[in-house]
């Protein structure tokens, strides 16, 4: 399994407010990845580096071998990284299925198309001439799950999926997630609620104050360990 | 490990180095240029008086934009309503053309208030879009009206019983005193709180007004203030030029000169709009026989300017060399001991 | 009686020019919240590309529409990406200042470039032909072509804004520009893309003007005035409700030039003040901005 996602010692900052102090990341293809971790705690910034939205000050970022530091944020989608970011940011002025085909901008070739993701969330298609902010919350998420997922990424990166949402339906959207994952895209997951992060991740890593303060396979780590690491004590 | 038991020791500072030595170099300059009219020629003075009056101009119209977040683009308006005033109070109703300086200033901030509650339901570039047309409308209504010289414009009668000598003596001391004033108007107002304010709202609109801040009455008091200001320089200009017409007072060439003027010297300080009137009357100097070529080049310079140096020339010096001539912000000065 | 009719219809008509003067105007705010003080002034340098064109070749200046529209849409798209896109983020005065200072610079260029003469291309006898409506009225079929070419240029902007995947770009980008470039969509092209189409529309919009009457490098501003009329008074958000707005400033302008020919101007800036005091959304606004 060869490294999809390499990070090493990377450093971010906000202005002069250091987010991110040397984050050491390795994420292999199809593995499923949950990054946990308090408010705060640069796990929303480390996507951001990531998808080009903030540059990095010191280190390096590869991507399926190649150096992804300074590239913009747009040409990232075409080399196989898309988001779904924190809040949905569905667009406002765009239908449902307009949100969905936007995200096909990028245009790679691949499998997900409407069709698909229609099959995947079927509460979309429904609702697909409905202005995008007027589903509820969860399936706003899952249109920007499905919108991401247009684009035919390799590394499928999730913020903060669970919240504002009730359980009923974070249940289901992680279990669309599982599908997505069966289906051999690479996924990262930043959560907030760590039963589910440890439910659905090979491997997490747990953020504290904007470094790597924990990392291992769910089934190696103890509750103490992970609190200790989640809060820093 | 716990703190010292006493907090630093502090005290607010508000005067610099260079602002007390500034002090002092601007009281004599002020007492050489009071006594100009008995030693210095009539271009000369002419000369000072335009000077001032763009100097007024742009520092009224960098109190609006780089303090009150007012873009405006129709100052002009006020200048054509400050000049009409002027002859109005002087040729038709027969009071001293002098004393209609003060009262051409108080009849364009009357007209500023109704015009402010119309355009102030525009907001940002729309809102600067909308003082343009209205100072059109006030440009239109005049030229149509015959009774003040329609389109052709019409000459200050009301001057003729002055000698020369006093009426631009009197003129330029008239200059001097509305420089002055300005100048004192505009440093004590940013001290005060309401320049605190006003400081607050240009950085965030919402974050001030949840803080208690009037903006809407804050910004009012600015553009009237500004109206005033404007019409006083239009009722000064055209007591100089003693000729009139709509389209030289109200036209939109006065706020490109007030832009250029405090994009190029720094906006949203004191000191800028001085320094760009100086570099502003400059190149006027230097470049007045190439008409159409002047303004395209203030223009460029203006452009590049915001492009690559948005703080002007002396924002540029300031941050570099930390000068304040007229410091208006408050400097925490730690003790040590005591 | 017919008179007044016919100033109406003669207003009407305007609108459509009037409209076309706005939708550059509102194509580039609604994309980028830009609103480009200079705008007039492209829809006089349009004008004298065309005049350029017409006394080089000869040709009829509505032919030579056909050269002027991808010349300004290169202007526009040079423009945006060389300056413009430089100006834009959170503070309003860079673009405000830096058009307003292109304004000046292309006013002052085109007066040392083709001095203050006045001009006026003719198109031919379409510019004084007239279809007969009955009962003495008669509308140009000059203005009525420039109003068809405004509804076709509006429906046209509307299919792209709908249908198509620029269009959509246009709008997510509009929406969250950050979320946009997620998307793949590179900002900087999609604004400069936006600037092209808003100056091909300024294009045709300025060849239309050249012919319709006599022209000057100093009346851009007035052009900008009335297109932010139209605008204003229609209501943001809504190309249709511009193009209203430019038919009601077009019928205020012409009843008022019918009262006394110094009227006319002033007669639309207060129909324009009236809607901003009585009804400050405008006439039919869909966002609220």
């Amino acid at each position: 399994m060869s490294a999809l996602l390499e990070a090493e010692g990377v450093a971010a900052f906000y202005g002069d407010f250091q987010a991110l102090f040397g984050i050491d990341l390795e994420i292999g293809e199809g593995e499923r990845i949950a990054i946990i971790g308090a408010n705060g705690a640069g796990k929303s910034t480390f996507l951001k580096t990531v998808t080009g939205l903030l540059p990095l000050r010191h280190g390096s970022l590869r991507f399926a071998g190649s150096d992804i530091a300074g590239v913009p944020a747009h040409r990232l989608v075409a080399l196989g990284i898309a988001m779904v970011p924190e809040g949905r940011r569905l667009f406002a002025s765009l239908s449902v299925e307009e949100n969905l085909a936007i995200g096909a901008y990028g245009r790679r070739p691949g499998r997900w198309n409407l069709g698909l993701i229609y099959r995947l969330f079927p509460v979309l298609a429904e609702r697909r001439a409905a202005p995008a902010k007027a589903l509820s919350g969860g399936q706003q998420q899952m249109c920007a799950i499905g919108r991401a997922l247009m684009a035919n990424p390799s590394l499928l990166l999730c913020d903060e999926l669970s919240l504002g949402l009730a359980p009923i339906v974070i249940k289901d959207i992680y279990a669309a997630l599982a599908s997505i994952a069966g289906e051999g895209t690479t996924i990262v997951v930043v959560e907030q609620d760590i039963n589910q992060a440890m439910a659905m991740a090979d491997r997490l890593y747990c953020f504290q104050e904007g470094r790597v303060a924990l990392e291992g396979r769910p089934g190696a780590l103890t509750r103490e360990r992970i609190s200790a690491a989640y809060f820093g004590l | 490990m716990p703190a010292a038991s006493h907090p630093p020791a502090y005290r607010l500072e508000r005067s610099t180095a260079a602002s007390r030595i500034g002090g002092i170099l601007a009281a004599l300059l002020v007492l050489i240029l009071a006594a100009l009219p008995f030693f210095g020629s009539s271009a000369t003075m002419r000369t000072i008086v335009e000077f001032i009056s763009l100097l007024t101009l742009a520092q009224m119209w960098n109190l609006l934009a780089g303090y009150a977040g007012l873009v405006s683009i129709g100052q002009q308006a006020y200048i054509g309503l400050g000049g009409y005033a002027l002859f109005v109070f002087g040729n038709d109703l027969g009071i001293n053309p002098f004393l209609a300086v003060p009262l051409a200033g108080l009849a364009a901030a009357a007209l500023a208030l109704p015009t402010a509650a119309i355009v102030f339901r525009l907001h940002g570039a729309y809102f600067a879009v909308g003082t343009w047309v209205v100072a059109e409308v006030y440009r239109l209504i005049i030229a149509n009206m015959a009774w003040q010289g329609g389109g052709s414009g019409k000459t200050l009668t009301a001057i003729r019983g002055f000698s020369r000598w006093n009426r631009e003596s009197i003129t330029y001391w008239i200059a001097l005193a509305i420089a002055a004033g300005t100048v004192a108007l505009v440093y004590l107002l940013l001290r005060s709180r309401h320049g605190l304010a006003l400081t607050a709202i240009r950085d965030s609109e919402a974050a001030s007004a949840s803080l208690g801040v009037n903006v809407f009455r804050a910004k009012l008091m600015v553009y009237v203030l500004a109206a005033f200001g404007a019409g006083l320089i239009g009722a000064l200009v055209y007591l100089n030029l003693l000729r009139i017409s709509p389209d030289a007072a109200f036209g939109v060439n006065w706020t490109a000169f007030m832009i250029f003027i405090v994009v190029i010297g720094g906006i949203g300080t004191i000191e800028g709009p001085i320094v760009g009137t100086v570099i502003f009357f400059a190149l006027r100097e230097t470049l007045s026989d190439f008409g159409t070529w002047y303004l395209i080049l203030l223009g460029a310079v203006a452009v590049l300017t915001m492009l690559r140096a948005p703080a002007g020339i002396w924002g540029f010096v300031a941050r570099r060399y930390d000068l304040r001539f007229f410091p208006v912000q408050r400097r925490v000065r730690l003790h040590d001991g005591d | 009686m017919y008179g007044w009719i016919d100033t109406i219809l003669q207003g009407l008509l305007l609108g459509g020019l009037y409209a076309l003067f706005a939708a550059g105007l509102s194509l580039s705010f609604g994309v980028m919240r830009l609103v480009n003080i200079a705008h007039g002034d492209f829809i006089v340098l349009a004008a004298f590309v065309a005049l350029v064109i017409v006394q080089a070749s000869g040709v009829n200046p509505l032919l030579a529409m056909l050269a002027v529209v991808p010349v300004m849409a290169l202007v526009g798209y040079l423009l945006q990406r060389g300056i413009l896109n430089f100006t834009l983020g959170k503070d309003i005065l860079p673009p405000l200042l830096v058009t307003f200072g292109l304004s000046i610079i292309i006013q002052n260029l085109l007066l040392v470039g083709f001095s203050a003469d006045t001009r006026k291309l003719s198109a031919g006898p379409v510019e004084t032909a007239s279809i007969k409506l009955g009962g003495g009225l008669a509308i140009g079929w000059y203005p009525l072509i420039v109003f068809l070419a405004a509804i076709a240029v509006i429906a046209a902007l509307q299919l792209l804004f709908a249908r198509t995947m620029l269009g959509r770009a246009f709008r997510a980008t509009s929406d969250d520009q950050e979320a946009a470039q997620l998307m793949g969509i590179d900002n900087r092209r999609i604004y400069g893309l936006a600037m092209a189409l808003a100056m091909a529309i300024v294009a045709v919009a300025g060849v239309f003007l050249a012919i319709r009457t006599t022209f000057t490098p100093t009346i851009g501003p007035d052009r900008l005035l009335f297109a932010f009329e139209a605008v204003i008074i229609g209501g943001l958000g809504s190309l249709w409700g511009t193009l209203a707005g430019g038919m009601l400033l077009g019928v205020a302008q012409t009843i008022g030039f019918k009262l006394d020919p110094g009227y006319g101007l002033l007669a639309g800036h207060l129909v324009f003040l009236c809607v901003l005091v009585f009804r400050p959304t405008g006439l039919f606004a869909r966002t609220l901005d």
